[in-house]
């Protein structure tokens, strides 16, 4: 069901909630959070919140989506709710901000929130520089970005660690949980031998790709190097070399890996990319600070740079200009790990 | 080089919430592959792990089974199982990595030739897919069977590990049908198998509300003060199943509802319920407190008014025209088997002295249900008139282990209006309104415990005797007895007269789950 309330107030919207609760049933009980999404106002507003409601079926929650419309037009509130069949297991409350209340978020967003119960904020695109400053990141215990779907992937990467506070997250993390765990199963098994060096490939605009480099120096306390791959998606290869021989988990295709290890048959491990859906309801699992993505980001100065990967499985051809290519390649591929 | 018990895995952080625990490579082979609980259950929890990313990517699943089968036929009849009945989504990629480690070894238990061929296969498997000679073997057959199967593993070496290696036995209820032969079982099983690496799965305790009642006692200060013979009446624990025993009598003919049900899921059910705060959830800390209080716990006497029996007859159930046992195909005319079993236990501990624990359970009772309820006392004087509190009943809170996982406590509230007049009412949790849609299934939760070795979930064999010592003096006692004979109940109901009569006799009665 979808209910327009055009030019309300954020108590009208309460009292419609209550109405609605009252009518159909159980709606806000056992919610277990409140999610808030910002974005600007557009078509991409509803993808955002198709991923929130899909990852509401695991973690029942109130949405709140936050769309900021055109600064210029006159202030004015517009909201919708959506509950049952069109919104999961959650109920979503959409707010279409204009004029001056576009930068008044965070005021409609408080009488809305779940009482005494946990709030995560989510920019899914373009994320404020210091999310921990913001309005609405200030009433949230737990800010979640994705620099992969910023403009300039890398450098979103880098504010992220300028401004890092506890309870950021970022999806660009949250898409390397199966890479990291194949490669931490992989260091159970003998040989028991202390690791030399880390080499990652992966695409030039994957933040995933430099925070996988990041934690594996700062877990090893190795150098890492992160080379850009010239074919595949996200992460393509990562190599750990031991004296016995190397750990290497290669990805070529963005679906199937080859994990091979000296001494054991090589062998294939699915590991797709993951879509957002999968990405956030990981996030909503845990409302704690992550202290140990807190270290990788940390580490991220301490990655050296290549150009060509090493066991170069294709001629390296890096167009010269990065930005260009990677504008180009983002609307597919760089959104999953 | 460095050996394993002193390797620290520097990937690895306490911190680190979000890396799953893989299992290591492996091999799982399951006896009686072609039974129902290998189709319905294990297949599609091994899929569902490897779907999670949970197994190690060369893992190796091999069945043996009589049937003339080459591998592409079982790898079809795993893919139809997984296609019906897995919980998360078939994934070709998942599926094709699953599919690589499938084998099938063709055998009765009793030639050693088919031992030998699967030894071959492990071999193989090992070094083909490198499952690094670490087996698990899960026995989905007779208990009849398990010393062939055990002596012939034997014999064939598939139960000696080299350094670094390790071998696991998967066994099912029933452990044994009485006390001496569940010792005899014991000692068969240990003779091959040391007691670390037997795992005896009792689904009940991977499931996620059971181990909830952990959390809910031990990580909230709300219960723990209540949770003794000052506060509780006493509690009930109840596990009904609407289903019949159609197709099941070469099983459950002559074993019968106590053995199969609260002798493993309700005393376990018990333990967890009544047990002291464990100092800390090892594996070896939990299973002492759950030993300290079944050693604590008997059967309450007199056996002619603590306990009731009785088997279900034909009728109208749910729209449906059901026979009765006697009348299902396979069972005798003369059955004396019940489909009905309740028992009164007491805890003879400090905390629980003089509160009864009533534990009952049957086949084709009112509606499919299993549900711990722990009923307070009324309050010691209540300052309304009787006629306001007419309808407050005793205070209870539920824990329902399925379906509708959850929670509920009851209590009294003020009914709207100019007077005084209190009411029960209920206050919910249900799983899935505040967690996943979709919670583990508890065989997937067990059979990657048994990967991981992590035996916290598992009774181990002290628990099994200990449950067998409870329940023997009534079995003896319902064995001895010839009359009044064995009660009859129409299929659809909640048991026999006498199951309420067992509850009445202390002026107290059955909750209707």
């Amino acid at each position: 069901m979808i209910i327009d309330l055009p030019s309300t107030t954020t108590s009208q919207i309460n009292s419609r909630l209550v109405r609605l609760r009252d009518e159909g049933g159980a709606t806000t009980l056992g919610r277990v959070l409140t999610l808030v999404i910002v974005t600007e106002d557009g078509q991409r507003t509803d993808a955002a919140i198709d991923a929130a409601n899909d990852a509401s079926r695991e973690h029942p929650c109130r949405v709140i989506v936050v769309a900021r419309g055109a600064r210029q037009a006159a202030p004015r509130l517009d909201a919708q709710i959506r509950v049952g069949g069109d919104a999961g297991a959650s109920e979503v409350v959409v707010l279409r901000l204009y004029g001056e209340l576009a930068k008044e978020g965070a005021s409609c967003v408080m009488p809305l929130l779940l009482p005494d119960t946990p709030v995560v904020a989510w920019w899914p695109f373009d994320a404020p520089v210091s999310p921990s400053k913001d309005p609405i990141g200030q009433l949230a215990q737990r800010r979640i970005t994705d620099a992969a779907a910023e403009k300039n992937p890398i450098k979103a990467l880098e504010a992220r660690k300028a401004h890092y506070a506890p309870g950021d997250t970022d999806l660009a993390w949250t898409r390397l949980t199966l890479w990291r765990a194949m490669l931490a199963a992989s260091l159970d098994l003998p040989p028991y031998e202390k690791i030399t060096e880390a080499e990652v490939t992966g695409e030039a605009d994957s933040p995933s790709t430099d925070l996988l480099a990041a934690w594996l120096t700062d877990r090893l306390k190795v150098p890492a190097k992160r080379y850009k791959a010239t074919s595949g998606e996200g992460i393509v290869q990562v190599r750990l070399d031991r004296a016995s021989g190397a750990v290497d988990l290669h990805r070529p295709d963005g679906k199937v890996g080859t994990l091979s290890q000296p001494g054991q048959p090589s062998r294939r491990v699915a590991l797709q990319r993951r879509s957002v859906r999968d990405c956030l309801a990981e996030e909503l699992r845990r409302l704690d600070p992550d202290e140990v993505y807190a270290a990788a980001l940390k580490s991220l100065s301490k990655v050296s740079k290549g150009r060509a990967p090493a066991p170069a499985p294709e001629p390296a051809a890096e167009s010269g200009n990065g930005k260009a290519a990677a504008a180009v390649k983002k609307s597919k591929a760089k959104a999953s790990s | 080089m460095t050996t394993s018990d002193k390797w620290r895995n520097p990937l690895r952080d306490a911190r680190d919430k979000r890396l799953p625990r893989i299992a290591g490579p492996s091999a799982l082979v399951i006896f009686g592959v072609t039974g129902d609980l290998s189709r319905k259950k294990l297949m599609p929890a091994i899929y569902d792990l490897a779907n999670r990313g949970l197994l190690p990517p060369g893992f190796g699943l091999v069945g043996f089974a009589r049937r003339d089968w080459a591998d592409q036929d079982f790898m079809q009849v795993v893919h139809d199982a997984v296609k019906e009945h897995a919980r998360t989504p078939f994934n070709e990629h998942v599926w094709s990595q699953l599919a690589e480690g499938i084998r099938f070894v063709q055998g009765t238990f009793d030639d050693d030739q088919s031992f030998d061929n699967l030894a071959s296969c492990l071999a193989a498997l090992d070094a083909e897919r490198g499952t690094g000679g670490n087996h698990a073997f899960y026995l989905s057959i007779p208990p009849g069977a398990f010393p062939t199967v055990v002596n012939q593993l034997k014999r064939a070496g598939l139960a000696q590990t080299q350094a670094d290696q390790w071998r696991r036995v998967v066994i099912e209820k029933p452990f044994g049908h009485d006390l001496k032969s569940a010792k005899e079982l014991n000692r068969t099983v240990n003779e091959v198998f040391p007691e670390e690496s037997v795992f005896r799965i009792d689904h009940y305790l991977g499931k996620e509300t059971v181990q909830n009642i952990l959390a809910l006692r031990f990580a909230n200060q709300l219960y723990e003060p209540i949770w003794n013979s000052n506060y509780v009446d006493h509690v009930q624990i109840t596990m009904a199943e609407d289903i019949g025993l159609g197709g099941r009598a070469g099983y459950y003919d002559g074993i019968g509802a106590t053995r199969d049900v609260i002798q493993n899921h309700l005393l376990q059910l018990l333990a967890l319920i009544a047990m002291e705060e464990p100092v800390s959830f090892k594996p070896s800390d939990l299973r002492a407190e759950k030993v300290k209080i079944l050693s604590a716990t008997r059967p309450a006497q007199p056996f002619e008014e603590t306990t009731a029996r009785g088997q279900y007859t034909g009728g109208w159930q749910g729209g449906q025209k059901v026979p009765g046992l006697l009348e299902e195909g396979g069972f005798s005319p003369e059955s004396k088997t019940e489909t009905f079993g309740a028992i009164t236990c007491e805890v003879n501990t400090r905390r629980w002295a003089g509160v009864p624990f009533y534990l009952r359970t049957g086949k084709r009772l009112g509606r499919r249900v299993t549900e711990v309820a722990v009923v307070f006392k009324r309050a010691p004087h209540l300052p309304f008139d009787d006629t306001a509190t007419e309808e407050l009943g005793q205070n209870a809170l539920v824990v329902r282990v399925q379906p509708d996982e959850g929670v509920t406590i009851r209590f009294g509230s003020k009914v709207p209006g100019n007077t005084m007049e209190v009411r029960d009412v209920t206050m919910d949790f249900g799983y899935g309104h505040s967690f996943t849609e979709s919670s583990p299934e508890a065989y997937e939760r067990l059979l990657l415990d048994v990967l991981l070795g992590e035996p916290s979930l598992f009774p181990k064999n002290d628990e099994v005797e200990l449950s067998w010592e409870i329940l023997d003096p009534i079995l003896d006692f319902w064995a001895r007895k010839d009359e009044p004979a064995l009660e009859k109940y129409k299929a659809g109901t909640w048991g026999p007269p006498s199951a309420d009569a067992m509850t009445a006799r202390t002026g107290r009665h059955w909750r209707r789950p």
